[in-house]
């Protein structure tokens, strides 16, 4: 198993007190694996994606375990992370994009990254002229900023940089959310390839578009509220969703390919919950038609069919 | 009707201005009363362009705009401009950036009666105002009085549909109005819009998602690089695209019910299935024209060379 994730509580600090941004996900990522993790914004996703790398300064380690292939991440020491930090555990964080220091060259910055890290640039020079050629990269983006690069090619350029010491898992957050279509589906399809050709063994692909991690992904988990919604392959979620919120999300997008006519789809009436004071019991349940009495206590995420984990009283 | 006759906008670029960027050429579509057109294309085909064009924000370098008969160009003055923007007015995809965040959310609504409708009574006006947002779906209670940043991206959108309501406008430009908005919430926005098409509105409805224009719109442009490439009835469009970046487009939106390869390979057997020459279908060497050549009733494309790759 590349990643078990257990009872996970990460909460940001502030002034009114804790947000429980993160609140206790169970889940593991099987070695090849790449699992779509969709939510709404505000769910969590980011939060559960920076802890499995850096704890920023507001973020505060609660409780729970992270153990990468059979080895425990130290998730709340920041040095000690310094072990797992980009060589077995890497990161493409929102917005790598525009986060790009405009005034170094790429190839310098990829020089300064991997000599923070203990590697020498020449020792890895080879294999990174070789994956830029595989993602169609002219080999002279190293010399240029990133301002002048397109943002499919920058896209491509920061996942050929976050992959290049072979990471056991790599964390894609919202990594085709800026880009045209077309520019969206040639990404995703690299993520694909770069797990096909294991330059990184597993992968956890960030979005808040469903539809796109069904097209790459093996399985999705689904994010509410600082909790887990539902984890099962990306046909059975896509196919047979057994949770209330992934139903109506589900039910809530229009799509290609179908004919609407007059035919309405209908939304989710309400809002996601505030976590600075998360309401008791299943998180979703101001907004869930099937809300009773049972749901006041909070509903755990078990395995109800084979590979197929729900948290919600009503799911069988 | 709004009509887009061979519409080309030139802007000037580079230092003084020295350079020219022309990001529309020889655009031509309609919006009709009680119809949603999608404007489709990638950042940069010059959607927004032909969206600010039509609400005089940014000027005809060639061709026309006329609304019910009238160009558009050639309004002058306070009171033309005001009648025109009785008519038409646009919504866009940063809410926050109609409101000035240091006055109240609902000044958008007092602005509207200063300068229309001064003689409607205070009770009257609020009557009106608290119609428009039960159509828009928003609780006065919980916009009314507020300032902008205690309002969600969605409210502040839904107010500023309200506006246009109020306004009882005939055209709307909503130009990437879902884009900000979380999955849950943006079917009712795209809803709202529906049910205004329904009131008589013509919407062009500006968005560089498929699946959104599929779920609502009656006709479809596609815009490539500031050309219209494919244009016609939504369904149509959708179900038998010609032109190659349409194919391309299709090929790359993300389905729940099927995957890129299966798309892309049901679009390869049609076209080895249709070995004819079409009236579409250039010479090489020949140029490009900018008349769009009908494929079937209500469904033009631009024509192309046979083989071209986009
Ligand atoms: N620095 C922060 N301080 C306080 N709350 C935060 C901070 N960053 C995120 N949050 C809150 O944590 C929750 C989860 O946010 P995030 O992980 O960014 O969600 P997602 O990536 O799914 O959009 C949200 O309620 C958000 O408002
Ligand atoms: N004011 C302007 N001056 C110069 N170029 C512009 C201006 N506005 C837009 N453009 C250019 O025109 C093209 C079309 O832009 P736009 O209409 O905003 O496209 P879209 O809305 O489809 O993303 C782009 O290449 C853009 O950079
Ligand atoms: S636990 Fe109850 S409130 Fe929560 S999703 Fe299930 S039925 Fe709805
Ligand atoms: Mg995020
Ligand atoms: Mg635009």
């Amino acid at each position: 198993m590349t990643l078990e994730v257990s009872d996970l509580r990460v909460y940001y600090r502030t002034l009114r007190g804790d947000v429980r941004a993160l609140d206790g996900p169970t889940f593991t990522v099987a070695d090849g694996e790449i699992m779509g993790l969709a939510g709404e914004s505000g769910s969590g996703k980011s939060t559960l994606s920076k802890s499995l790398i850096r704890l920023d300064g507001r973020m505060r380690y609660i409780g729970g375990s992270v153990t990468l292939d059979g080895d425990e991440m130290p998730i709340w020491d920041d040095r000690a992370m310094d072990e797992f930090r980009y060589k077995r555990v890497s990161i493409i964080p929102q917005y790598a994009m525009s986060a790009m220091n405009p005034t170094r060259k790429i190839g310098k910055m990829i020089a300064e990254l991997l000599e923070s890290r203990g590697v020498r640039f020449r020792d890895v020079r080879d294999e990174l002229h070789r994956r830029l050629e595989l993602v169609e990269l002219e080999r002279d983006v190293l010399d240029r900023y990133p301002l002048e690069l397109s943002g499919g090619m920058k896209q491509r350029t920061v996942m050929v940089i976050s992959t290049l010491l072979n990471p056991s898992l790599l964390i894609a957050d919202e990594v085709t959310s800026a880009l045209d279509v077309s520019t969206q589906r040639a990404v995703a399809e690299t993520l694909v390839e770069f797990r096909d050709r294991e330059f990184v063994k597993s992968m956890i692909v960030v979005t808040h578009d469903i539809s796109l991690v069904y097209q790459i992904a093996d399985t999705i988990m689904v994010m509410y509220g600082g909790r887990l919604a539902e984890k099962a392959s990306a046909k059975t979620i896509i196919e047979m969703p057994k949770h209330p919120y992934t139903k109506m999300l589900l039910d809530s997008l229009p799509e290609v390919g179908v004919k609407y006519e007059d035919k309405r789809l209908s939304g989710i009436p309400g809002s996601p919950p505030g976590l600075l004071n998360p309401p008791q019991g299943c998180r979703f349940r101001d907004r869930c038609p099937l809300a009773d009495k049972q749901c006041l206590e909070q509903p755990p995420f078990v395995e109800v069919e084979s590979d197929h984990h729900v948290a919600c009283w009503k799911a069988e | 009707m709004l009509k887009f006759d061979r519409v080309t906008k030139v802007y000037k670029v580079g230092a003084f201005g020295g350079g020219e960027f022309t990001a529309v050429r020889d655009a031509s579509f309609e919006v009709r009363p009680g119809e949603v057109v999608s404007l489709i294309g990638e950042s940069g085909s010059g959607k927004s362009t032909l969206g600010k064009m039509a609400l005089r924000i940014a000027s005809v370098s060639k061709g026309k705009i006329t609304c019910d008969g009238i160009d558009v160009s050639t309004l002058r003055g306070h009171r033309a401009l005001k009648d025109y923007y009785r008519k038409v007015q646009g919504v866009f995809q940063d809410p926050f950036s109609s409101y000035n965040p240091i006055f109240k959310a609902d000044r958008v609504f007092s602005m509207i009666r200063e300068e229309y409708y001064p003689e409607v009574s205070q009770s009257e006006w609020q009557d009106r105002v608290a119609e428009a947002l039960k159509v828009v779906r928003l609780d006065p209670n919980q916009v009314l009085g507020k300032y902008p940043h205690q309002l969600s991206g969605g409210q502040l959108q839904r107010m500023l549909l309200a506006r246009a309501l109020l306004l009882d406008i005939d055209y709307l430009v909503a130009d990437e109005v879902i884009s900000m908005l979380d999955a849950s919430t943006r079917i009712d926005v795209l809803n709202l819009l529906a049910d205004l098409k329904a009131r008589g509105m013509g919407i062009l409805f500006v968005t560089h998602d498929l699946a959104l224009g599929n779920y609502i719109s009656d006709q479809t442009v596609i815009l490539y690089k500031g050309e219209i490439v494919e244009r016609g009835v939504t369904e149509k469009v959708f179900s038998d695209p010609r032109h190659p970046y349409t194919k391309k487009l299709f090929a790359s939106v993300p389905q729940f019910h099927k995957k890129w390869e299966e798309v892309e390979a049901e679009l390869r057997a049609k076209e080895a299935a249709d070995t004819s020459t079409h009236p579409y279908h250039l010479e090489e060497g020949q140029e490009v024209p900018s008349e769009l050549v009908q494929v079937s009733e209500g469904h033009y494309v631009q024509p192309f060379h046979r083989r071209a790759a986009v």
